[in-house]
């Protein structure tokens, strides 16, 4: 199987790695770096829960090669904050009770950051706007929405 | 679910892309954002063999303007390198092409698809390729050696899928028309905001002293290719711009159409929707302008 | 007593969540795992002539492949599980095996396994496994299968009828007589996916001589007993987790081949295996919900005094008959009076194959269908009598509790004047007809609908829905263990399986209340058969109302036994103990009294003089089957805007006023009506799963399914009423399901509402722009456009 060297930054840890050229970004952050908070939820670049950072950008990490992230920065929802210093969105999302199962939440997450490094002070339109990409069945986005606009007011550190 | 296996190569030059291409044959595909290719692989409706990434190309990503710029009189011309992403076409100030690339599928598409990856992929229910049958735009195709030629969006999708570009070729620039001058108005109707366009209007009109000099029309998903609803341009062109005139006009959105019908939309439920987001399109061009 | 209960807490299980370090079903991956994918048929209809395996087994990373054949082989002794059992009802149940036997019978149907290293690879070796199908002739429309001649689906059974069933009380016939008007509706609930956005997935482990299963399941002690009654494996070396399951709804409420399948091959191979289903998979094979259609009469006298209603129902219960699958339509008989005295009800079902995938429960299963029944048409009946929709619903509404149905269920408690009048303190009627006035002459027109709706969840008395009642094999009892640690830190396992719903956290309050402890030490275990006692899993919006009362019951026991410890103690009696103040102690005297750490203390080294009746440890365990179901209700409203030109509903508004007896955790409340709503906006304007006449499936990705985002659902605005049920000790009733159960019915309602100045009467779901549109052209014609 054609294989390829990549080499790139995941929150902050660099690796350089050979993999199989049709790798997904999602299944290297999973399979091999064991970091399984961003998860696949659909196989059409629909559901957004494969959302991570790549040099600063959300994209769908189950519809980008990891060949293409090489020389890149990924953040994914690990690279945010820990239990013990959480990032203001996710303070926010368990302030507000922005998850259910939690399945969407990393990509929800991950989403709404790109939001607010663009727009610090978004609309409900805007915040449901960003967020047509990342689909939650639990929540009915209502408490999702809220977060996000509850973090925005609280300040997000770009 | 996974895509079947490739080769993959990422040149650092135009020409070894094109010369990788080249040697790659027909099942040989390039590399862009890859949001329209990457999903019909996992899905295996599509295997190529190899895969060209073009990321390492210089000189293919940025939206520059040439020609009189400033000048009002909208002469100059829009270079946009074809691995711009509609991110960046979104946020470059170009009026009808960024106002429909804010529109394309979500967020994150938009972070990774590109431009070129788009009309290359030449899908009629996508945002970019009305748009570029309604500016007139050219799509630039390079061959190996460097030779480029300069194709009409009008002549560039040419089915389902299908376009004039050459295996060989690779889009390396799309230039648009610097519409200083004109109004515009993008009008898209889709079941969920993420979703492909049922149907998608772009219109630009001109006016002077009230009435239309000229006015061009875009139309998406409304036959197996982009298409330009003339038969409303030749309606309004020359006519005093009202509320009327522009109603008269977009009653000849659906003339010479053939939309494909699907679960969502019927080809009558269609015809009428182009009809409809015709005059709202040309409406806010109106009021644009 | 209370602190904790009725507080919005913050959940106990977000920590994990919003920081990625959640472990569900795929993010499990045991050293030395093989990789499972499925061959899957092309075809809707077809015999299976033969099965080219070899290409496939000749690729270095396969292990085993498997097909329909080896059933035996594999030692799987008997086809997949199906537990409804009417008496007197005949329900023809066709065998459905893990992997298909002979024929294929919808898109999607398994046909073979393959199994090896690696899980790109074997998706690529399931590309190289070669089926030859022969055709049979397809059915996808449930009527055309109840026509003479039609294709058979399992031809054996000489009929696509799998089953009839009715329930009724009074006489309907009667009833429909004596009223002045009777609207007849054909009433379509198209099929739904569930669609949890993380898919089904298994791991299958052998150890030992046992195994252990992780599924992402909704019911792992179910899945554990079928797995060891169909593999022949003593019940307690099977062990099944329930990880993190990311959302369910229904469609994980399922015994399912792969489970079985996977476990059966992990035995015979002695390896770790693994299988995560796609979406496409999903969409194809996990069972769908709804899909029924019903010709509903329902009648009342000119005054708006209803008489009666009856429905008959046509189920599509697709290929095969799966865990609860023909019973889904009749739990929406049981509450097909709605919130309002009829003189008599009747609900005739008719089960139907046809060549899909099958349906069962999904979220409110044949609920949502009924309640959509009844309130579009208390609508269409309203308007045909001239009446306001709200004056006949209250001039109907039952108003003394506990209310005898005509059927012979008796709702718990209620208030069906009071979650009305709550609602409408949050939408003005008037101001709104000034709002459509205004609407309409920007060219839009708006439109409300409104949904008054009671459900029966808190699944359930055993007695009722069991062998000898409804037919279910199986008690729906539940259990809890409670455990007071030695340093009075407490682990509670309760048989629910929440996924979503979170109880680590409501279940905690409850117990904290009652031990004087904090919620942050109380952890609430759940989703794994291998600790605490059987339980039957979270669905019919029981976990907090079944579930809930078991944990109740299983710490008043605790809190017993603490009494006596400290009443020994502190030589008091032990009817003069109280909890107050985090502490046990003597009323009258608070300052005699002991924390639960002392109490845990002193029954974890039992002093000199300790009593020998008294056992040592502080531990118990309640099973809790409830006498009654549960009744929740409430009052909908929806407002939508119609764009005419095009067709498209734009959801502007949304009041829900809801009543599930005293919250425990109001945030978690407005969290489940928000989902349920959202849920059923998406049915009713968005989602649909289609099949075309081939039995091809048309809607296979959320591409083509359109589940609905952020970008196309307003906020919502929720409010409660609180009428305690006086089934269980909390008062609580189940509140899961009830926003999907209210919603369809109050979205149509609306949009009918909207259309009627073009002359559109009714409509059926799903209220597409395009159907909208052709029914505006079709308006003022005999039917009021498609129906």
């Amino acid at each position: 199987m054609p294989r390829v060297s990549v080499s790139l930054e995941v929150n902050g840890t660099h690796y350089d790695r050979e993999v199989e050229a049709r790798l997904l970004l999602v299944h290297f952050l999973r399979d091999e770096l064991g970091l399984t908070g961003t998860h696949v939820g659909c196989d059409t670049s629909n559901c957004g829960a494969c959302t991570c950072h790549l040099d600063g950008e959300a994209v769908k990490s189950c519809t980008v090669l990891t060949v293409q992230a090489d020389g890149g920065e990924v953040t994914t929802i690990e690279g945010m904050g820990s239990e013990a210093d959480l990032h203001p969105l996710q303070e926010a999302f368990w302030e507000h009770h922005g998850l259910q199962c939690g399945y969407c939440t990393p990509g929800m997450i991950m989403a709404s950051a790109d939001l607010l490094a663009r727009n610090p002070d978004p609309s409900e339109e805007d915040v449901r706007e960003a967020l047509a990409g990342n689909l939650c069945r639990c929540t009915g986005y209502h408490n999702i929405v809220k977060a996000v606009l509850a973090a925005a007011q609280a300040g997000v550190p770009s | 679910m996974i895509t079947a296996e490739f080769d993959y190569l990422a040149p650092d030059s135009l020409d070894e892309a094109l010369q990788a291409l080249a040697a790659g044959g027909e099942d040989a595909k390039a590399l862009a954002g890859g949001h329209s290719l990457l999903p019909l692989m996992k899905l295996r409706l599509a295997a190529p063999t190899l895969l060209v990434d073009l990321r390492r190309v210089p000189g293919l990503r940025g939206v520059s303007r040439a020609g009189a710029e400033g000048t009002g009189d909208g002469s100059g011309t829009i270079r946009i390198g074809a691995m711009t992403t509609h991110h960046e076409v979104s946020a470059a100030g170009l009026g009808l092409a960024s106002a429909a690339a804010g529109t394309i599928a979500d967020q994150q598409v938009r972070n990774r698809g590109t431009l070129g990856g788009t009309v290359a992929h030449g899908d009629p229910a996508s945002d970019m390729p009305g748009v570029l049958m309604a500016l007139e735009g050219t799509i630039t195709a390079t061959a190996p050696g460097g030779a480029s030629r300069e194709i009409p969006a009008t002549a560039f999708f040419q089915d389902y899928l299908e376009t004039a570009l050459e295996a060989h070729e690779l889009i390396t620039e799309i230039r648009v028309p610097a519409t200083d001058g004109w109004g515009y108005g993008y009008e898209k109707f889709n079941r969920r905001q993420e979703d492909w366009a049922m149907v998608a209007v772009s219109a630009l009109v001109k006016a002077e002293g009230g009435v239309c000099s000229d006015v061009r029309v875009g139309l998406t998903h409304m036959a197996s290719t982009p298409l330009r609803a003339t038969a409303v341009e030749d309606a309004l062109r020359g006519q005093p711009l009202t509320a009327e005139s522009i109603a008269a006009a977009a009653e000849h959105a659906a003339d010479a159409t053939n939309p494909p019908a699907d679960l969502n939309a019927s080809q009558e439920y269609k015809r009428h929707l182009a009809r409809v987001l015709t005059r709202r399109a040309l409406a806010q061009a109106m009021q644009a302008g | 007593m209370t602190t904790f209960v009725g507080q919005r807490l913050k959940r106990k299980e977000d920590p994990r969540l919003i920081t990625g370090r959640g472990s569900y079903v795929d993010d499990i991956t045991p050293a030395g795992t093989l990789w499972c994918a499925f061959v899957r048929s092309p075809e809707a209809h077809a015999k299976i002539v033969s099965i080219d395996t070899s290409l496939a087994e000749s690729r270095d990373e396969v292990i085993a492949v498997f097909t329909g054949e080896d059933m035996q082989a594999l030692g799987i002794l008997d086809a997949l599980p199906m537990a409804w059992v009417p008496p007197d009802v005949e329900v023809r149940n066709a065998p459905h095996w893990p992997l298909a036997r002979g024929e294929v019978n919808h898109v999607g149907d398994p046909v073979a396994v393959i199994i090896g290293e690696g899980r790109y690879a074997m998706q690529d070796a399931a590309e190289d496994v070669f089926v030859e199908y022969e055709p049979l002739d397809v059915v996808t429309d449930i009527e055309a299968a109840l026509q003479e001649g039609s294709p058979l689906v399992h031809s054996d059974l000489g009929t696509n009828t799998v089953h009839e069933w009715s329930l009724g009380g009074g006489d309907i016939e009667a009833a429909l007589a004596e009223a002045d008007v009777v609207v007849e509706r054909r009433v379509v609930n198209h099929r739904i996916s569930g669609a949890p956005i993380e898919p089904r997935g298994v791991v299958a482990e052998p150890r030992g001589t046992g195994l252990t299963l992780t599924s992402a399941t909704q019911v792992p002690h179910f899945v554990r007993l079928f797995l060891a009654l169909l593999l022949g494996e003593s019940e307690e070396k099977v062990r099944v987790i329930a990880p993190e399951v990311g959302g369910g709804f229904g469609a994980k409420l399922q015994v399912c081949g792969e489970e079985i399948l996977l476990a059966a091959a992990a035995r015979k191979l002695g390896r770790p295996l693994k299988w995560i289903e796609t979406r496409s998979e999903h969409m194809m094979v996990t069972h769908h919900g709804r899909d029924q259609i019903a010709y509903v009469k329902m009648g009342a006298k000119r005054d708006g005094t209803l008489t009666g209603i009856h429905s008959r129902i046509f189920a599509d219960l697709g290929a095969y008959l799966m865990l609860l699958t023909p019973s889904i339509p009749s739990l929406g008989a049981f509450v097909m009076s709605g919130c309002y005295r009829f003189g008599a009800v009747q609900t005739d079902i008719t089960g139907v194959y046809t060549n899909k995938c099958p349906t069962d429960a999904i979220r409110g299963a044949g609920r949502p269908e009924a309640t959509h029944m009844i309130e579009v048409c208390m609508d269409q009946l309203a308007h045909e009598l001239g009446m306001d929709p709200l004056e006949l619903r209250r001039k109907n509404f039952f108003t003394e509790f506990p209310a005898e149905t005509a059927l012979g269920i008796v709702y718990d408690s209620g208030d069906y004047h009071g979650s009305l009048d709550r609602l409408l303190e949050h939408f003005d009627r008037d101001a709104f007809e000034a709002e459509r006035s205004q609407a309409a002459a920007n060219g839009k027109l708006l439109g409300c609908g409104f949904s008054t709706y009671t459900e029966i969840c808190g699944l359930a008395p055993s007695r009722v829905t069991g062998p000898q009642g409804f037919g279910l094999q199986t008690g729906l009892w539940e259990s809890a263990m409670v455990r007071v640690h030695f340093t009075g830190a407490v682990t509670a396992y309760t048989g629910t399986s929440p996924h979503g719903q979170g109880q680590e956290t409501t279940f905690a309050q409850v117990i904290a209340d009652r031990l004087g402890v904090d919620p942050a030490n109380v952890e609430i275990m759940h989703g794994d058969t291998g600790t605490g006692p059987h339980g039957l899993g979270t669905y019919g919006s029981r976990a907090t109302a079944v579930g809930g009362e078991a944990i109740v019951r299983a710490t008043n026991k605790v809190v017993e036994k603490a009494k006596k410890i400290v009443a020994h103690a502190l030589e008091a009696a032990p009817e003069d103990i109280e909890v107050a103040d985090g502490r046990f102690s003597v009323k009258g005297s608070p300052e005699k009294g002991m924390t639960l750490a002392e109490v845990a203390g002193a029954a974890f080294i039992p002093d000199a003089d300790w009593p020998a009746d008294m056992e040592p440890g502080l531990e118990e365990t309640a099973f809790y089957d409830p006498e009654n179901f549960v009744f929740p209700f409430g009052a909908h409203v929806a407002i939508v805007e119609v764009d005419p030109e095009t067709g498209n509903v734009d959801v502007k508004r949304y009041v829900a006023v809801d009543d599930c007896g005293p919250a425990i955790n109001p945030n978690l409340i407005d969290g489940q009506i928000h989902g349920g709503i959202a849920h059923s906006i998406g049915q009713a304007l968005y989602e649909r799963i289609h099949y075309d006449e081939a039995g091809q499936l048309v809607t296979g990705t959320f591409v083509d399914y359109c589940l609905p985002s952020a970008a196309d659902l307003p906020s919502f605005q929720t409010d409660r009423t609180e009428t305690p049920s006086p089934v269980n000790q909390l008062g609580v009733k189940g509140i899961g399901e009830a926003g999907t159960i209210a919603a369809t019915a109050a979205v149509t309602n609306a949009v009918i509402d909207a259309l009627r100045p073009t002359g559109i009467t009714y409509l059926n779901m799903p209220l597409t722009p395009n159907r909208i549109w052709e029914a505006i052209q079709g308006a003022g014609t005999e039917t009021g456009g498609p129906s």
